[in-house]
């Protein structure tokens, strides 16, 4: 029997994708009858309440969570989100009801065993409840109180050998794209860097020490399948600098209509034959591809590689083999200063452990922004507020055509005083000589 | 309830902790064809909607089936999840970047069992638990946010909607029948966690009404300037208050014609709330995303200014994302995004073809950038 009635939310139980209701219940359920006699360290109706708090903010349209919460383990400066229901004596399950996020593996690759150990873990000292897994890419466990923080922090250190993730205005926790794990488009580790720069700024990620947040995320190629490019401060994106290798025979395998274009990605729909000048030619945005006889010609130095061509015919195209990433510099969301996508600030940067050569560009843009930034400024802003220039002086980078999208149509030109012959000291005097009032 | 210490001990909190170990590796958790053949990957293809196959240079072959993920989900739900990939995958199995469950299995005979035993598990009021999909040129997961889960800004709910509309683009999540890959998010206040702001068509949780002020406990409780310089549009100054008892206290005034309730002042200050029952709603935004694809990634756009909060399944939201999504599947070319769309054939078009409302809330009225978005040229469609 249900702890609350709740009509509203009840009407999420139908319909064909899996109900988070449905699914709140059975674990209530489940708590409820204990058939494991757990000694649950939270009250064992905290999914009962949870769904009565929830179904009062259907009633009300508004959510009934207090503001903040300022919770979590010695030792960090963040990790944990702490949260109180404003109406603690109708849900007391729910009173506290505090986040932990869990630090992910590389790819969100588990095993069974695992994953297990943190079921056991959450439905002692926890809910039970979890996303799976928050938009950065963290495990979240959802809904515990305060005391069971450390203990909770102790037996994930201690018992799985796993860490907390990232809050507040640190290093968040990086996540990356499937890379090449299992995909052929994969131009770098994305799996091994993401860990690498995770485990070498742990200290940063832990301990609060910056203006804002700040995240890295990991892409292996420009299909940005873990959106670095929107979703990250500094953006590590896979590329190539040679060609793009063709397999003729599969080329007329596409053409002849035995390889189904994209993968099959378009089955659902009759879209015609496949028609290589229309599909791929006619799309490529540089327009550097054509046929000579049945040969598909690229002209590598125009390509931008968009990756439409190897999308399109995977088997027959694969990316190049002098491979290496872009650094993309600010993406953020609105606030404060409107939305923003990565810039492009490091064309090509080689991948080779231990990653000196891109651990050096991220100390530098660091070290700039830890000095300048406003309270509460993102990467993003700074490189509003100062200029594109700052971001290149700081990082010793040249400019570069590649950098830009256009040049300045406006001439309001900033000169450095070294730059411009004989300095900015000048006489009035002096020009008065030549030049009468 | 009796306590149960795990080992911690809260005399001396610093003795034996353990920090900084980060997450764990992943080659820890990597199926052993995964291990065998990273990075020797050759080529993939989609065998049908929710299931593909990767074949690496050894010839070896990995089998993905993908099913749909609530993202908030229970211990329970897990352990179910845990015991598929023991039946069918050798204890294997992955997340994906939009909250989808993958599992791998490394022969093609193991394929149909395991699809079979996914779509036969339902809940009791019958939705799928593992619904296969999720692929190619269709609709995937919805990334979205806490909303009246467990975040106190939210303007709107984050798992309901987000129900609700897969329900109505269920459709799509199992057929690969658009011009190209759809993708939703939701973000149930414009703090924008997640990926509204890159996403074909996004669900965006909005206030309307500026915040009431808390002046007794303002000043107590928040560091006024920072309240002040959480305001993108600098409607908010400091000011002195006088309470009904005489005592006069610091506080802030809000200039309410200046406020776009965005929110962010309370972010900053617990004594300026601003969530409202009939004032807090939808926008709805299309066109963005993040790829670079033929063209290059895109911001979305606001293309509905508002549609209400209706509970529990937000109907009217959930109508207006299924007219668009049957436009864009009608009108665009193959491998066209709905931002790439709405482009060529311009957004005069794109209204009228959505059978959209052009209010004047659509009209970018914030800073400089603004002026980039009007139309400075004599080419538009009748």
């Amino acid at each position: 029997m249900a702890k609350h009635k709740t009509p509203l939310l009840d009407q999420l139980e139908t319909g064909p994708w899996p109900s988070f209701v449905t699914d709140i219940k059975e674990e209530a359920a489940r708590r409820a009858k204990n058939e494991k006699k757990v000694n649950f360290q939270v009250p064992a109706d905290v999914c009962d309440d949870l769904l009565g708090l929830l179904e009062l903010s259907y009633k009300h349209g508004r959510t009934h969570w207090k503001h903040g919460g300022i919770v979590g383990v010695f030792g960090y400066g963040g990790g944990v989100i702490g949260r109180y229901c404003d109406q603690p004596e109708m849900f007391p399950g729910v009173a506290h009801f505090h986040t932990m996020r869990v630090a992910q593996p590389g790819g969100k690759f588990y095993t069974t065993e695992y994953l297990r150990q943190l079921c056991d873990l959450w439905e002692l000292r926890g809910s039970g409840l979890t996303n799976m897994h928050g938009s950065t890419g963290d495990i979240i466990f959802l809904g515990t109180t305060t005391p069971q923080l450390e203990e909770i922090f102790y037996v994930l250190t201690h018992e799985i050998n796993q860490d907390l993730g990232g809050s507040g205005s640190n290093l968040r926790t990086p996540s990356d794209c499937v890379g090449q794990a299992r995909c052929e488009y994969a131009c770098y580790d994305t799996q091994a860097l993401c860990y690498d720069l995770t485990v070498e700024y742990q200290d940063e990620l832990h301990r609060p020490a910056f203006p804002y947040k700040f995240k890295f995320k990991f892409d292996g190629c420009p299909n940005c399948c873990v959106a670095s490019i929107a979703r990250a401060d500094l953006s590590f994106i896979g590329t190539w600098r040679d060609d793009i290798r063709i397999d003729q025979e599969a080329v007329q395998g596409y053409i002849g209509g035995e390889l189904p274009p994209n993968a099959g990605a378009h089955m659902g729909r009759d879209w015609g034959k496949f028609d290589i000048k229309k599909e791929v030619l006619g799309l490529c945005p540089t327009q550097c591809m054509w046929l000579e006889g049945k040969k598909l010609k690229i002209d590598n130095r125009e390509c931008t590689r968009c990756m439409h061509c190897i999308n399109v015919m995977p088997r027959a195209l694969r990316i190049g083999e002098e491979k290496g990433l872009s650094i993309l510099a600010g993406a953020k969301a609105p606030i404060l200063d409107g939305a923003q996508m990565g810039t492009m600030f490091v064309p090509f940067i080689k991948v080779e452990e231990p990653y000196d050569e891109i651990k050096d560009v991220i100390g530098k843009v660091w070290d700039w922004w830890m000095e300048e930034g406003k309270n509460r400024e993102r990467l993003g802003e700074l490189m509003k507020r100062q200029g594109f220039q700052k971001l290149l002086e700081v990082t010793g980078l040249k400019p570069d055509p590649r950098m830009v999208k256009e040049p300045r149509s406006n001439p309001y030109i900033f000169w450095k005083e070294e730059e411009v012959e004989g300095g900015f000291m000048r006489d009035i005097n002096a020009f008065r000589k030549h030049h009468m009032r | 309830m009796a306590f149960i210490s795990s080992g911690y001990d809260p005399s001396s909190p610093m003795k034996d902790r353990i920090t900084d170990i980060g997450p764990r590796k992943y080659d820890e958790f990597y199926p052993p064809v995964i291990s065998k053949n990273k990075g020797k990957w050759l080529y993939h293809e989609y065998l049908q909607p929710g299931v593909f196959v990767h074949v690496a240079e050894s010839g070896d072959e990995v089998y993905s089936v993908r099913v749909g993920g609530m993202r908030l989900m229970s211990i329970g739900f897990l352990r179910e999840i845990c015991e598929i990939a023991d039946k069918h995958c050798g204890g294997y199995l992955r997340f994906t970047t939009r909250n989808n469950i993958e599992f791998m299995v490394d022969n093609k005979s193991k394929v149909k069992p395991l699809v079979d035993d996914l779509m036969s598990r339902k809940q009791p009021g019958g939705c799928y638990k593992f619904p296969v999909g999720g692929t190619g040129a269709g609709i995937t997961n919805i990334v979205h946010t806490q909303g009246w889960i467990h975040c106190h800004t939210p303007a709107t709910d984050a798992s309901g909607p987000v129900k609700a509309t897969m329900d109505v683009l269920f459709d799509d999540f199992v057929n690969m029948r658009l011009p190209a890959h759809l993708r939703v998010s939701l973000a149930c206040c414009l703090n924008m966690c997640g990926a509204v702001h890159c996403s074909d068509i996004a669900i965006l949780g909005y206030h309307r009404k500026p915040p009431m002020l808390d002046h007794e406990y303002l000043d107590k409780m928040c560091e006024i300037p920072l309240a002040i310089a959480a305001c993108p549009t600098a409607a908010i100054k400091p000011a002195k208050m006088e309470l009904p008892g005489g005592q006069k206290v610091n506080s802030v005034s809000v200039n309410n014609e200046r406020c776009m309730f965005c929110g962010n002042c309370y972010t900053m200050c617990p004594a300026m709330p601003l969530a409202d029952d009939v004032g807090d709603g939808i926008v709805i935004m299309a066109g963005g995303k993040v790829s670079n694809r033929v063209h290059a990634p895109k911001f979305s756009k606001v293309v509905v200014a508002f549609l209400p909060n209706e509970v529990p399944r937000w109907p009217t939201v959930t109508a207006t994302i299924k007219k668009i999504v049957e436009a864009y599947a009608k009108g665009a070319n193959k491998y066209e995004r709905l931002g790439e769309w709405a482009e060529r054939i311009g957004w005069e078009r794109f209204f009228e073809k959505c059978d959209l409302e052009f209010t004047h809330h659509l009209i970018d009225d914030f800073r400089d950038p603004a002026y980039f978005t009007w139309r400075q040229t004599t080419q538009f469609k009748f």
